[in-house]
């Protein structure tokens, strides 16, 4: 005869909820699994997945710690090091810019010759939305939406003292090109090296905001009295595979967060020892009361893992350092083509836009 | 494009051009999330070639389909990483500007203060 009670018990129940059932990996696993060990013998850690998808739409958390112009650092929290590292990757490689691509040298009487001079011009950065171009391809003309058009002229008088030309001595030709193409037959419009159809500071995105140098103080040369530069520098878009200077970043770099504890107390003379031992300031002391002193974890977040603190052998055992898996410190550092915000929506836009072009392949 | 077998098409390679270990590792980990997945691996067969190499290997549905998914799940993912990360920036921006307001009050206070105090006669 089976009761009530027990009828009500065998429809909830559930084979997990048994005590002795485990649920998920024992805690001392699961620290491991996530979590990187440091130790003084470098060994090699085992590698694996860290992220479980399932938690992933729930756990992943961002934390702005500080956001500037042209840096930005963030915490990046619950997510796997193949999407830190693939964010990382395109950054630096494959976001567009704009970067001086054709230098059209008209007079060069200055020390630095030609080609170092249109080298030194491309590594400029320029501040224009990547945005607003379209990539000029190699039968396309250069015309005002894939070229940007720059002149620079610049001569030091005589009876002067040397002269410096400045990224501030760029000025932007929203007409385009100025330099006449010798063979142009003289009946029709002269011919220049772009065609532009309309001037661009005439469409709406750039006529409050000029197109400029993101830094106006970048030296380009120097000239002795009598020496002259005048040139037509032509940028177009590009990404960073193909050259550097279209890196839309200084650098972008990720590391993963820290993790100190101590083993056990560390107190006293071993408190202070540590204390002073650790170049980052990653410990401090509490005071006890009566005299007493311990060595507490105060910030974690500055140790580089440099192992100072292990080479110490009463310290060696009591102090645990190692890395968490899925927490990320990521930085950008923008060279001002775009706010560093910008840049990693960009960059998981991009990402976004291979999967779909790998979707529609198949 | 794939390379698989015709009598058994639960194991096959996907050859991507112009990609490399930027998107290979991501779907490699989304690949290995699946529970079909049995094997889930990518290769760039030579550094000069801009081509990688996904194997794809499944406890019986088609390798395509769990490719397929894998792509559908990353982008799912980076949608995801976008929305958090615009709302983590925009609150970001909104608390600097209450910061910034606050001590431009404060300061003005402070000001006010300063003013309404006579100085001179200390």
């Amino acid at each position: 005869m089976v009761t009530k009670e027990e009828k009500r018990f065998a429809k909830n129940f559930n084979i997990n909820d048994l005590p002795d059932v485990p649920a998920g990996l024992p805690p001392h696993l699961k620290h491991q699994q996530a979590r990187v060990v440091s130790k003084n013998n470098a060994s090699a850690n085992a590698e694996g997945d860290n992220v479980q998808l399932g938690n992933f739409y729930e756990d992943f958390k961002v934390d702005v710690i500080s956001l500037t112009e042209r840096d930005m650092q963030f915490d990046m929290i619950g997510i796997d090091s193949a999407f830190a590292n693939a964010f990382r990757r395109i950054l630096i490689a494959e976001v567009p810019t704009m970067a001086i691509e054709k230098v059209l040298i008209a007079n060069n009487t200055s020390v630095i010759i030609d080609e170092v001079l249109a080298h030194r011009m491309g590594l400029i950065p320029i501040a224009a939305d990547p945005r607003l171009f379209e990539y000029l391809s190699e039968n396309d003309q250069p015309n005002e939406k894939n070229t940007i058009v720059f002149k620079l002229h610049v001569k030091c008088p005589r009876n002067r003292p040397r002269h410096k030309v400045l990224t501030s001595d760029l000025k932007w030709l929203p007409n385009g090109s100025e330099l006449l193409r010798e063979y142009g037959n003289s009946t029709s419009k002269p011919k220049t090296y772009t065609s532009f159809s309309c001037s661009q500071d005439s469409l709406p995105e750039f006529a409050d905001n000029p197109i400029a140098p993101s830094d106006l103080d970048i030296l380009i040369a120097k000239l002795a009295p009598g020496q002259e530069i005048e040139l037509e520098a032509h940028a177009v878009k590009g990404i960073g595979k193909t050259h550097a200077k279209w890196s839309p970043v200084a650098t972008a770099w990720y590391r993963m967060h820290p993790e100190v504890v101590l083993r056990g107390e560390v107190e006293d003379e071993l408190a202070e020892r540590l204390v002073k031992v650790c170049p980052q300031n990653v410990f401090d002391i509490e005071d006890m009361g009566k005299g007493k002193k311990r060595a507490t974890v105060a910030q974690p977040r500055k140790c580089t893992l440099c192992m100072e603190c292990k080479r110490d052998n009463d310290l060696l055992e009591l102090v645990d350092l190692g890395s968490v898996k899925n927490h990320f410190i990521f930085n950008i550092e923008s060279t001002g083509s775009l706010p560093p915000e910008v840049l990693f929506t960009e960059a998981v836009k991009i990402l976004e836009a291979k999967c779909e072009t790998v979707l529609e392949d198949f | 494009m794939e390379h698989g077998s015709i009598t058994n098409n639960s194991h096959a390679t996907f050859t991507l051009t112009e990609e490399d270990h930027t998107l290979a590792n991501a779907v490699r980990f989304v690949l290995n999330q699946d529970p079909r997945v049995t094997v889930g691996a990518y290769t760039i067969p030579h550094p000069s070639h801009e081509k990688v190499n996904i194997r794809v290997q499944t406890t019986g549905d088609p390798a395509s389909e769990v490719f397929k998914d894998a792509c559908q799940e990353l982008m799912q993912i980076n949608r995801h990483v976008r929305s958090v990360f615009d709302k983590a920036v925009t609150a970001y921006k909104a608390e600097e500007e209450r910061k910034a307001k606050e001590a431009e009050e404060e300061l003005k206070r402070q000001r006010e203060l300063f003013g309404s105090m006579d100085i001179e006669s200390n």
